[in-house]
């Protein structure tokens, strides 16, 4: 009965809207327009819109399908059209990006900590000293250059050329980021080609939820990486409560970002991510959950992974490693992610304030 | 309820910047003169610059100077007068002393520079007695059986002095300029166009013009970074002056206590230096504080040990009441009461030892701000009855110092306004309780 009275009502809304999917414009009648239209992914996410809008929320979470398609390329025009329009508010600390300014607080630690304890100890001022770092989605440098300043040499790559322009006007008033940080306007895969091996840890925070294609995204990062390289990708979770907290409380409510900026059903789950990054050559290390208190506007650890997660992935060196194939101990059922993430143990030089096991 | 001053705050941003709208563009642009300099590098630009070379400037280079996770920095301290530098501690006690706590004695130890003060001259003391001139109240300070230190008093100048030569060892470090007056700073907005300048610009009287990332305002009470950020302050005048001066006791004595009555003019001091010198800190009011610096020694001597020896100033009542009160605190602590002992007698005054100079209060309502942090006098300036004064400074250097670093290990932009909030608030709290 649902299912009639909205389609129903979805025929009139695309009747009355200006909407036009990109692919499909100006060819032929209204309904043949109509019948490749309604195939199109945009025509999903328009509706999902529009239909979220009228707090149709339990039909469009049965409605809706996963939206991800193989395709070649990781971009998707409509979220590259989106940060454009955002590109002169990254360096607000108090504009639409301050989420993610003090989500520093919590990965760039989490970043350093893990690499610390993968490589050898470093002059203690500058700790990452030697490393060569790739940030996908680098936007306009906000992870980029906290790494940098510890010493990294980082290179920040982006789809939106305003986003790297920023990024590099931002980094070029600061002398001690000139040697340590670049930026390059391109995608993950136009890189993948030049830069075999090159890299030892690619960062992917607040990205997978952006992209079209995940497997080819991860491939690519596996490419990238030197054997026993470091992948770390802090995402959301595709749940019930993520939907609430990060489109109806964060988007619609309280604007702590813009509206539109995340697709719910783009969100990935710790279970599918780690499938496809064990899948990929990785094995997993570590997976924390995250909590944004919007009070105060600062980030937390915590134990479920049911919003905001942070992951860390060690891309396999060549020969084999046995222990790591344990059938019967199995870690990846769905019950072990959502009640707490893996023990996460940090050495560092002895320095650190926090010590963290889960 | 904090989620719910969270939320509504969140509201008022969210109106606030709709309002605002229109405005984020043409805000963000800062003067023509920036825009001309943007996009090219400054190797000029330093991490921090301090501005005041005294006890607590000085002890800030030297924190940041030593910690590890600020190796590689570039640090500056610019200082008005000349350098301080002291080989062994002049024959004649200098005026201006203070009462170092042990937690500031641990901070100077940390930086080595306890060494050099304990070598010079230093005294310390094991217990301090504060009474009352109008009745029989009483209260001490001390540890058990007196044998730990409770706090040293030692010379300003022999402080500064001892911090100075541990800045030599940092000279990679830290670059110090003796002799150098700043004339204006130039703050940078919060909320910058991506073009323009960033850092806070600092101009010299000899016309160099030079930038930084945090500016940190050690410049005393009268500071004129707190000014030129527009830091509202609140200050008074407590009508009051301290006179100070060394005195020479009539006979030599263990001098381990330091003495405090209070008058009804207000308090006296006297802090122990050695064992036949001590301190004096009387603070009263402008007309008296004048008579008693016109007076000659003998009269000003007699005038010191009739304040600390005199009970003319006692009234019946009060001592009544004291009484008892002391009767019933005797009934339930038996052991609550401690013995009143007398303070040394003076014989007489250090020559043009004699100074006075007005008190007052003052508290800036912000300790930090983007990319400026104030600390020490120019932050709190406080009464020197309790002796706090240099303490509280040398704390507000512990704490910025721990949050510089830990900052520093994290990748951040040193000046950025939101990290250092919340420290900023411990500090802040510290101080509201001892004014």
């Amino acid at each position: 009965m649902y299912c009639n009275t909205f389609g129903r009502f979805a025929c009139r809304v695309f009747r009355e809207s200006r909407f036009q999917c990109p692919m499909n414009k100006g060819q032929g009648t209204m309904s043949k327009r109509l019948a490749t239209w309604t195939s199109c992914k945009h025509y999903k996410q328009f509706l999902e819109r529009h239909l979220s809008n009228l707090k149709f929320m339990g039909v469009a979470t049965r409605l809706v399908q996963h939206v991800r398609t193989v395709s070649h390329s990781t971009l998707d025009p409509a979220e590259v059209r989106k940060f454009q329009a955002m590109a002169n508010k990254w360096w607000d600390l108090q504009g639409d990006f301050a989420a993610l300014h003090s989500l520093n607080d919590l990965r760039v630690p989490f970043i350093r900590d893990n690499l610390l304890n993968v490589h050898s100890v470093h002059p203690i001022s500058k700790p990452l000293a030697g490393l060569r770092i790739l940030d996908v989605g680098c936007g306009g440098g906000l992870l980029t250059e906290p790494l940098g300043r510890l010493g990294a040499v980082v290179l920040g790559i982006d789809p939106v050329e305003d986003n790297v322009r920023i990024a590099e006007l931002h980094a070029s008033h600061d002398p001690v980021l000139q040697d340590h940080v670049q930026y390059r306007a391109c995608t993950l895969e136009e890189l993948a080609d030049e830069e075999e091996e090159h890299f030892d840890a690619v960062l992917a925070s607040e990205v997978l939820e952006h992209l079209a294609d995940l497997d080819t995204f991860i491939h690519c990062c596996h490419c990238v990486l030197k054997p026993g390289g470091s992948l770390f990708i802090t995402t959301i979770n595709r749940t019930q409560l993520s939907y609430v907290s990060s489109i109806v409380l964060a988007e619609w409510l309280l604007r702590i970002v813009p509206g539109g900026t995340h697709d719910w059903d783009k969100f990935i789950t710790p279970v599918e991510l780690e499938r496809l990054l064990e899948s990929s050559g990785f094995c997993v290390e570590s997976l924390r959950g995250m909590f944004y208190n919007p009070a105060c506007g600062a980030w937390s650890w915590q134990k479920s992974t049911a919003v905001n997660y942070a992951l860390h992935a060690l891309k396999q060196r060549a020969e084999p490693q046995q222990d790591h194939i344990q059938p019967e101990s199995d870690g990846l059922d769905a019950s072990a992610h959502t009640d707490g993430p893996h023990q996460y143990n940090i050495r560092t030089a002895g320095r650190d304030t926090h010590t963290h096991t889960t | 309820m904090l989620a719910a001053a969270g939320v509504w705050r969140r509201c008022i941003n969210i109106t606030i910047r709709s309002l605002n709208g229109a405005k984020v563009v043409t805000r963000g642009f800062v003067s023509s003169e920036n825009a001309e300099e943007s996009g090219k590098a400054d190797s000029d630009v330093y991490d921090i610059i301090i501005s005041g070379g005294g006890m607590v400037g000085t002890a800030m280079a030297c924190s940041v100077g030593f910690d590890p996770n600020l190796q590689g920095s570039k640090i500056l301290l610019l200082e008005a007068g000349s350098k301080k530098e002291m080989d062994k501690a002049p024959d004649v006690y200098s005026t201006r002393v203070s009462s170092i706590s042990p937690g500031s004695a641990t901070l100077l130890s940390g930086l080595g520079a306890w060494d050099h003060i304990v070598n010079l001259r230093c005294k310390p003391y094991q217990k301090m007695q504060v009474w009352d001139a109008c009745s029989d109240a009483l209260i001490t300070f001390d540890k058990e059986n007196l044998q730990d230190e409770m706090a040293y008093v030692v010379e300003n100048d022999v402080i500064v002095a001892a911090l100075t030569k541990q800045l030599h060892a940092l000279s990679d470090q830290v670059e110090v300029q003796y002799r150098t007056k700043v004339v204006k700073y130039t703050w940078p907005r919060p909320y910058h166009a991506v073009t323009s300048i960033p850092w806070v610009k600092v101009t010299l009287a000899d016309g160099r013009t030079l930038k930084t990332k945090l500016l940190i305002g050690a410049d005393g009470s009268n500071s004129m970074v707190r000014r030129e950020a527009g830091i509202p302050t609140v200050k008074w005048n407590y009508d009051q002056s301290a006179v100070v001066a060394v005195l020479h006791l009539s006979e030599p004595t263990e001098n381990n206590v330091a003495w405090q009555r209070f008058l009804p003019t207000g308090p006296i001091a006297m802090l122990p230096l050695s064992d036949r010198e001590s301190s004096l800190v009387w603070s009263t009011s402008h007309q008296h504080a004048e008579e008693l610096l016109q007076m000659d020694e003998e009269s000003f001597v007699d005038a010191i040990n009739s304040a600390f020896w005199s009970n003319e100033n006692q009234s019946e009542l009060v001592e009544a009441a004291g009484s008892l009160f002391r009767a019933a605190l005797s009934f339930l602590m038996p052991d609550g009461t401690s013995t009143r002992q007398l303070p040394p007698s003076v014989a007489g005054v250090g020559p043009k030892s004699r100074v006075m100079f007005p008190l007052g209060m003052g508290h800036a309502s912000e300790y930090i701000r983007h990319r400026v942090a104030l600390i020490g006098d120019a932050a709190h300036r406080v009464h020197p009855l309790a002796g706090q004064g240099a303490n509280l400074g040398f704390g507000d250097v512990s704490c910025l110092a721990r949050v510089l670093s830990q900052a520093a290990f994290n990748g951040k932009d040193l000046g950025r306004c939101t990290m250092m909030n919340s420290q900023a608030g411990k500090i802040l709290l510290s101080s509201l309780l001892l004014l």
